[in-house]
Protein backbone atom coordinates (compact mmCIF):
# COMPACT_ATOMS: atom_id res chain seq x y z
CA UNK A 1 0.00 0.00 0.00
CA UNK A 2 1.35 3.33 -1.20
CA UNK A 3 1.92 5.86 1.79
CA UNK A 4 -0.57 8.18 -0.23
CA UNK A 5 -3.34 6.15 -0.41
CA UNK A 6 -2.83 5.17 3.99
CA UNK A 7 -2.81 9.14 4.74
CA UNK A 8 -5.82 9.80 2.92
CA UNK A 9 -7.76 6.91 5.12
CA UNK A 10 -9.56 9.21 7.30
CA UNK A 11 -10.68 11.44 4.29
CA UNK A 12 -12.27 8.14 2.52
CA UNK A 13 -13.99 7.55 5.66
CA UNK A 14 -15.89 11.16 6.00
CA UNK A 15 -16.65 10.89 1.87
CA UNK A 16 -18.29 7.35 2.15
CA UNK A 17 -19.92 8.62 4.78
CA UNK A 18 -21.27 11.69 3.58
CA UNK A 19 -22.66 10.37 0.81
CA UNK A 20 -23.90 6.93 2.56
CA UNK A 21 -25.66 9.42 5.39
CA UNK A 22 -27.71 11.89 2.73
CA UNK A 23 -29.25 8.14 0.80
CA UNK A 24 -29.86 6.91 4.76
CA UNK A 25 -31.63 10.26 5.36
CA UNK A 26 -33.65 10.74 2.26
CA UNK A 27 -34.14 6.69 2.45
CA UNK A 28 -33.29 7.54 -1.63
CA UNK A 29 -31.37 5.36 -3.47
CA UNK A 30 -28.76 6.57 -6.13
CA UNK A 31 -30.96 4.86 -8.91
CA UNK A 32 -34.00 6.57 -7.70
CA UNK A 33 -32.28 10.58 -7.18
CA UNK A 34 -31.62 9.87 -10.52
CA UNK A 35 -35.10 9.24 -11.76
CA UNK A 36 -36.27 12.41 -10.08
CA UNK A 37 -33.66 13.94 -11.92
CA UNK A 38 -35.18 13.13 -15.19
CA UNK A 39 -38.45 13.86 -14.26
CA UNK A 40 -37.78 16.88 -13.06
CA UNK A 41 -35.87 17.92 -16.27
CA UNK A 42 -38.42 16.36 -17.92
CA UNK A 43 -40.81 18.69 -16.20
CA UNK A 44 -39.22 22.31 -16.50
CA UNK A 45 -38.42 21.71 -20.36
CA UNK A 46 -42.01 21.86 -20.28
CA UNK A 47 -42.11 25.39 -19.89
CA UNK A 48 -38.60 26.32 -20.53
CA UNK A 49 -35.58 25.23 -22.52
CA UNK A 50 -32.58 23.60 -20.86
CA UNK A 51 -29.54 22.24 -21.52
CA UNK A 52 -29.71 18.71 -19.93
CA UNK A 53 -26.20 18.77 -20.23
CA UNK A 54 -25.59 21.55 -18.12
CA UNK A 55 -27.99 20.87 -14.93
CA UNK A 56 -26.42 20.21 -11.93
CA UNK A 57 -29.18 18.49 -9.12
CA UNK A 58 -27.46 17.30 -6.04
CA UNK A 59 -28.96 16.22 -2.55
CA UNK A 60 -26.56 18.30 0.29
CA UNK A 61 -26.22 18.57 3.85
CA UNK A 62 -26.79 21.07 6.08
CA UNK A 63 -26.42 19.82 9.73
CA UNK A 64 -29.09 17.71 9.88
CA UNK A 65 -31.33 18.64 6.92
CA UNK A 66 -31.12 17.97 3.41
CA UNK A 67 -31.60 20.12 0.39
CA UNK A 68 -32.22 19.47 -2.82
CA UNK A 69 -29.73 21.52 -4.68
CA UNK A 70 -30.35 22.24 -8.51
CA UNK A 71 -28.22 24.83 -10.82
CA UNK A 72 -30.41 24.53 -13.91
CA UNK A 73 -29.17 27.28 -16.68
CA UNK A 74 -31.80 28.71 -19.00
CA UNK A 75 -31.23 28.93 -22.67
CA UNK A 76 -31.34 31.86 -23.98
CA UNK A 77 -34.38 32.66 -26.01
CA UNK A 78 -34.08 34.83 -28.94
CA UNK A 79 -37.60 34.85 -29.88
CA UNK A 80 -40.61 35.25 -28.13
CA UNK A 81 -42.12 31.73 -27.66
CA UNK A 82 -45.50 31.27 -29.59
CA UNK A 83 -48.27 29.88 -26.67
CA UNK B 1 -35.80 17.25 43.26
CA UNK B 2 -36.81 14.93 40.37
CA UNK B 3 -33.81 12.98 38.67
CA UNK B 4 -32.20 13.34 35.70
CA UNK B 5 -33.11 10.15 33.76
CA UNK B 6 -30.39 9.86 30.76
CA UNK B 7 -29.76 7.02 28.37
CA UNK B 8 -26.69 5.93 26.57
CA UNK B 9 -27.79 4.03 23.26
CA UNK B 10 -25.63 3.34 20.23
CA UNK B 11 -27.15 1.90 17.54
CA UNK B 12 -24.21 -0.56 16.97
CA UNK B 13 -23.35 -2.76 19.81
CA UNK B 14 -19.82 -3.29 20.86
CA UNK B 15 -18.85 0.52 20.72
CA UNK B 16 -18.25 1.00 25.02
CA UNK B 17 -21.95 1.78 25.88
CA UNK B 18 -21.82 -0.38 29.03
CA UNK B 19 -18.65 0.86 29.97
CA UNK B 20 -19.35 3.80 29.90
CA UNK B 21 -22.33 3.94 31.96
CA UNK B 22 -20.17 2.48 34.59
CA UNK B 23 -17.35 5.28 34.37
CA UNK B 24 -20.13 7.91 34.44
CA UNK B 25 -22.39 6.49 36.97
CA UNK B 26 -19.29 6.62 39.36
CA UNK B 27 -18.16 9.74 38.34
CA UNK B 28 -21.25 11.23 39.16
CA UNK B 29 -20.81 9.51 42.74
CA UNK B 30 -17.50 10.74 43.04
CA UNK B 31 -19.34 14.16 43.11
CA UNK B 32 -21.57 13.11 45.58
CA UNK B 33 -24.43 12.01 43.42
CA UNK B 34 -27.15 9.88 44.24
CA UNK B 35 -27.03 7.70 41.07
CA UNK B 36 -28.84 4.34 40.12
CA UNK B 37 -27.46 2.36 37.01
CA UNK B 38 -30.50 0.34 35.10
CA UNK B 39 -29.20 -2.58 32.77
CA UNK B 40 -31.17 -2.42 29.83
CA UNK B 41 -30.14 -5.50 27.81
CA UNK B 42 -32.53 -8.17 28.98
CA UNK B 43 -30.64 -11.33 28.20
CA UNK B 44 -27.40 -10.10 28.06
CA UNK B 45 -26.41 -8.68 31.27
CA UNK B 46 -23.10 -6.92 31.43
CA UNK B 47 -23.12 -4.05 33.49
CA UNK B 48 -23.04 -5.92 36.67
CA UNK B 49 -19.72 -7.32 36.06
CA UNK B 50 -18.30 -4.17 34.93
CA UNK B 51 -18.59 -2.88 37.99
CA UNK B 52 -17.76 -5.65 39.85
CA UNK B 53 -20.93 -6.07 41.73
CA UNK B 54 -21.80 -9.65 39.52
CA UNK B 55 -21.98 -11.91 42.91
CA UNK B 56 -24.65 -9.47 44.75
CA UNK B 57 -27.25 -10.24 42.29
CA UNK B 58 -30.39 -11.12 44.06
CA UNK B 59 -33.37 -9.69 42.08
CA UNK B 60 -33.28 -8.30 38.86
CA UNK B 61 -35.73 -5.63 37.26
CA UNK B 62 -38.23 -8.52 35.72
CA UNK B 63 -38.58 -9.25 39.11
CA UNK B 64 -39.81 -5.86 39.92
CA UNK B 65 -41.77 -5.43 37.28
CA UNK B 66 -43.67 -8.78 37.49
CA UNK B 67 -43.97 -7.85 41.45
CA UNK B 68 -41.75 -10.38 43.06
CA UNK B 69 -39.74 -7.94 44.76
CA UNK B 70 -39.99 -4.53 45.63
CA UNK B 71 -37.87 -2.17 43.66
CA UNK B 72 -35.73 -1.43 47.08
CA UNK B 73 -34.41 -5.31 47.36
CA UNK B 74 -33.27 -5.19 43.51
CA UNK B 75 -31.13 -1.94 43.90
CA UNK B 76 -27.61 -3.38 45.00
CA UNK B 77 -25.02 -1.07 46.17
CA UNK B 78 -21.90 -0.01 44.60
CA UNK B 79 -18.95 -1.73 47.14
CA UNK B 80 -17.31 2.02 47.21
CA UNK B 81 -20.21 4.33 47.01
CA UNK B 82 -23.28 4.92 49.37
CA UNK B 83 -25.69 6.21 46.71
CA UNK B 84 -24.48 4.26 43.74
CA UNK B 85 -27.01 1.36 42.75
CA UNK B 86 -27.14 -0.98 39.98
CA UNK B 87 -30.24 -2.48 38.91
CA UNK B 88 -29.33 -5.89 36.76
CA UNK B 89 -31.25 -6.92 33.65
CA UNK B 90 -32.56 -10.16 33.67
CA UNK B 91 -30.35 -12.99 32.46
CA UNK B 92 -33.14 -15.58 31.37
CA UNK B 93 -35.56 -13.82 30.07
CA UNK B 94 -36.01 -11.64 26.73
CA UNK B 95 -36.96 -8.11 26.33
CA UNK B 96 -40.65 -8.28 25.53
CA UNK B 97 -40.41 -9.27 29.95
CA UNK B 98 -40.73 -5.43 30.05
CA UNK B 99 -42.21 -2.67 28.11
CA UNK B 100 -41.92 1.11 27.44
CA UNK B 101 -44.88 1.75 29.60
CA UNK B 102 -42.24 -0.62 32.40
CA UNK B 103 -39.41 1.75 32.08
CA UNK B 104 -41.18 4.98 32.79
CA UNK B 105 -43.14 3.65 36.24
CA UNK B 106 -39.74 2.35 37.40
CA UNK B 107 -37.95 5.80 36.68
CA UNK B 108 -40.98 7.75 38.42
CA UNK B 109 -40.45 5.33 41.39
CA UNK B 110 -36.56 6.19 41.28
CA UNK B 111 -37.05 9.97 40.71
CA UNK B 112 -37.38 11.49 44.59
CA UNK B 113 -34.64 9.92 46.02
CA UNK B 114 -32.05 9.95 43.25
CA UNK B 115 -30.13 12.69 41.31
CA UNK B 116 -29.23 10.50 38.08
CA UNK B 117 -30.95 7.39 36.62
CA UNK B 118 -28.18 5.94 33.88
CA UNK B 119 -29.96 3.48 31.73
CA UNK B 120 -28.30 1.54 29.47
CA UNK B 121 -29.20 0.47 26.29
CA UNK B 122 -28.94 -2.43 24.36
CA UNK B 123 -27.36 -2.38 20.58
CA UNK B 124 -29.78 -2.27 17.81
CA UNK B 125 -33.08 -0.35 17.62
CA UNK B 126 -35.65 -2.57 18.34
CA UNK B 127 -37.94 -3.35 21.71
CA UNK B 128 -34.93 -3.13 23.96
CA UNK B 129 -34.14 0.12 22.51
CA UNK B 130 -37.52 1.62 22.75
CA UNK B 131 -37.64 0.30 26.53
CA UNK B 132 -34.17 1.94 27.16
CA UNK B 133 -35.31 5.19 25.94
CA UNK B 134 -38.94 5.63 26.43
CA UNK B 135 -38.09 7.36 30.17
CA UNK B 136 -35.54 9.18 29.35
CA UNK B 137 -35.23 12.94 29.90
CA UNK B 138 -31.90 12.99 27.87
CA UNK B 139 -30.11 10.60 25.13
CA UNK B 140 -26.19 9.83 25.19
CA UNK B 141 -25.59 8.64 21.64
CA UNK B 142 -21.93 6.43 22.22
CA UNK B 143 -19.92 6.26 19.15
CA UNK B 144 -16.55 5.19 17.56
CA UNK B 145 -14.89 6.98 14.97
CA UNK B 146 -15.07 4.34 12.71
CA UNK B 147 -17.58 4.06 9.18
CA UNK B 148 -20.52 1.55 10.56
CA UNK B 149 -20.31 2.86 13.94
CA UNK B 150 -21.00 6.62 12.57
CA UNK B 151 -23.70 5.79 10.14
CA UNK B 152 -25.03 3.42 13.05
CA UNK B 153 -25.80 6.40 15.10
CA UNK B 154 -27.06 8.96 12.67
CA UNK B 155 -29.90 6.29 12.25
CA UNK B 156 -29.97 6.39 15.78
CA UNK B 157 -30.32 10.36 15.62
CA UNK B 158 -33.35 10.26 13.14
CA UNK B 159 -35.56 7.96 14.95
CA UNK B 160 -34.84 9.75 18.03
CA UNK B 161 -35.97 12.96 16.65
CA UNK B 162 -39.01 11.11 14.65
CA UNK B 163 -39.90 9.94 18.03
CA UNK B 164 -40.04 13.65 19.71
CA UNK B 165 -36.60 12.69 22.29
CA UNK B 166 -35.18 15.57 20.86
CA UNK B 167 -31.29 15.39 19.74
CA UNK B 168 -29.34 13.23 21.24
CA UNK B 169 -25.24 14.53 22.53
CA UNK B 170 -22.78 12.91 21.46
CA UNK B 171 -19.75 10.90 23.08
CA UNK B 172 -17.34 9.85 20.99
CA UNK B 173 -15.43 6.50 22.56
CA UNK B 174 -12.13 5.16 22.07
CA UNK B 175 -10.65 8.38 19.66
CA UNK B 176 -7.04 7.44 19.18
CA UNK B 177 -5.17 10.26 18.83
CA UNK B 178 -2.23 9.37 16.96
CA UNK B 179 -4.42 7.89 14.52
CA UNK B 180 -6.10 11.18 14.21
CA UNK B 181 -2.69 12.80 13.49
CA UNK B 182 -1.82 10.48 11.03
CA UNK B 183 -5.24 11.32 9.29
CA UNK B 184 -6.03 7.57 9.76
CA UNK B 185 -8.88 7.86 12.00
CA UNK B 186 -11.84 10.08 11.34
CA UNK B 187 -11.57 13.23 13.98
CA UNK B 188 -13.82 14.29 16.21
CA UNK B 189 -14.65 17.82 14.17
CA UNK B 190 -15.22 15.24 11.18
CA UNK B 191 -17.89 13.40 13.32
CA UNK B 192 -19.84 16.23 14.70
CA UNK B 193 -19.55 17.35 11.03
CA UNK B 194 -20.91 14.29 9.77
CA UNK B 195 -23.74 13.93 13.05
CA UNK B 196 -25.07 17.28 13.16
CA UNK B 197 -25.38 16.83 16.98
CA UNK B 198 -24.27 18.50 19.96
CA UNK B 199 -20.83 17.23 21.84
CA UNK B 200 -21.06 15.70 25.06
CA UNK B 201 -17.07 14.59 25.61
CA UNK B 202 -14.42 12.28 23.97
CA UNK B 203 -13.00 9.52 25.37
CA UNK B 204 -9.15 8.27 24.34
CA UNK B 205 -8.57 4.92 23.22
CA UNK B 206 -7.00 4.11 26.86
CA UNK B 207 -6.05 0.22 28.01
CA UNK B 208 -6.53 0.89 31.56
CA UNK B 209 -10.55 0.86 30.31
CA UNK B 210 -9.80 -2.61 30.24
CA UNK B 211 -7.98 -2.81 32.43
CA UNK B 212 -10.77 -1.54 35.04
CA UNK B 213 -13.51 -3.69 33.62
CA UNK B 214 -11.26 -6.98 34.49
CA UNK B 215 -11.35 -5.77 37.87
CA UNK B 216 -14.49 -4.23 38.03
CA UNK B 217 -13.62 -1.67 38.72
CA UNK B 218 -14.13 1.52 36.55
CA UNK B 219 -11.39 2.85 35.36
CA UNK B 220 -12.55 7.05 36.44
CA UNK B 221 -11.14 6.65 40.09
CA UNK B 222 -7.76 6.29 38.25
CA UNK B 223 -5.98 9.82 38.15
CA UNK B 224 -3.38 8.67 35.91
CA UNK B 225 -5.82 7.46 33.29
CA UNK B 226 -7.00 9.75 30.56
CA UNK B 227 -10.07 8.15 29.60
CA UNK B 228 -10.88 8.62 33.18
CA UNK B 229 -10.42 11.95 33.32
CA UNK B 230 -12.76 12.43 30.16
CA UNK B 231 -15.37 10.21 31.93
CA UNK B 232 -15.40 12.66 34.94
CA UNK B 233 -15.53 15.70 32.91
CA UNK B 234 -18.53 14.41 30.60
CA UNK B 235 -20.48 14.02 34.16
CA UNK B 236 -19.30 17.39 35.12
CA UNK B 237 -21.10 18.58 31.80
CA UNK B 238 -24.37 16.03 32.83
CA UNK B 239 -24.12 18.11 36.40
CA UNK B 240 -24.57 21.41 34.56
CA UNK B 241 -20.92 22.58 34.36
CA UNK B 242 -18.86 24.14 31.81
CA UNK B 243 -15.89 22.16 31.31
CA UNK B 244 -13.22 22.57 28.30
CA UNK B 245 -12.97 19.46 26.43
CA UNK B 246 -9.66 17.81 26.82
CA UNK B 247 -6.77 18.44 24.60
CA UNK B 248 -5.99 14.91 23.16
CA UNK B 249 -3.01 15.43 21.28
CA UNK B 250 -1.19 12.43 21.00
CA UNK B 251 1.54 12.29 24.13
CA UNK B 252 5.14 11.85 22.12
CA UNK B 253 7.36 9.36 23.21
CA UNK B 254 9.61 12.37 24.14
CA UNK B 255 7.44 14.35 26.19
CA UNK B 256 6.38 10.77 28.17
CA UNK B 257 10.19 10.61 29.41
CA UNK B 258 10.21 14.30 30.12
CA UNK B 259 6.91 13.61 32.61
CA UNK B 260 8.46 10.97 33.38
CA UNK B 261 11.53 12.15 34.76
CA UNK B 262 9.95 14.93 36.21
CA UNK B 263 7.88 12.39 38.24
CA UNK B 264 4.57 13.39 36.87
CA UNK B 265 3.85 9.50 35.86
Amino acid sequence: MSIFARKRSALSAKERLQLVLIHDRTDLTAAELDALKDDLLKAISNYIEIDPEAVQISLERDGRSQRLVADIPLKNVTHPRAN
Amino acid sequence: MTAQVITLTSGKGGVGKTTAVANIAHALAMDGKRVVCIDGDIGLRNLDVVMGLENRIVYDIVDVIEGRCKLRQAMIRDKHFQDLYLIPAAQTRDKSAVSPSDMVRLCKDLQSETDFVLIDSPAGIERGFRNAIAAANRVLLVTNPEVSAVRDADRVVGILEAEGKGTPSLLINRLNPALVKNNDMLSAEDVLDLLGIQLIGIVPEDESVIIGSNRGSPVVSDPKSRAGAAFRNIAKRLEGEDVPFLDLEPQSGLWNAIQRIAGRK
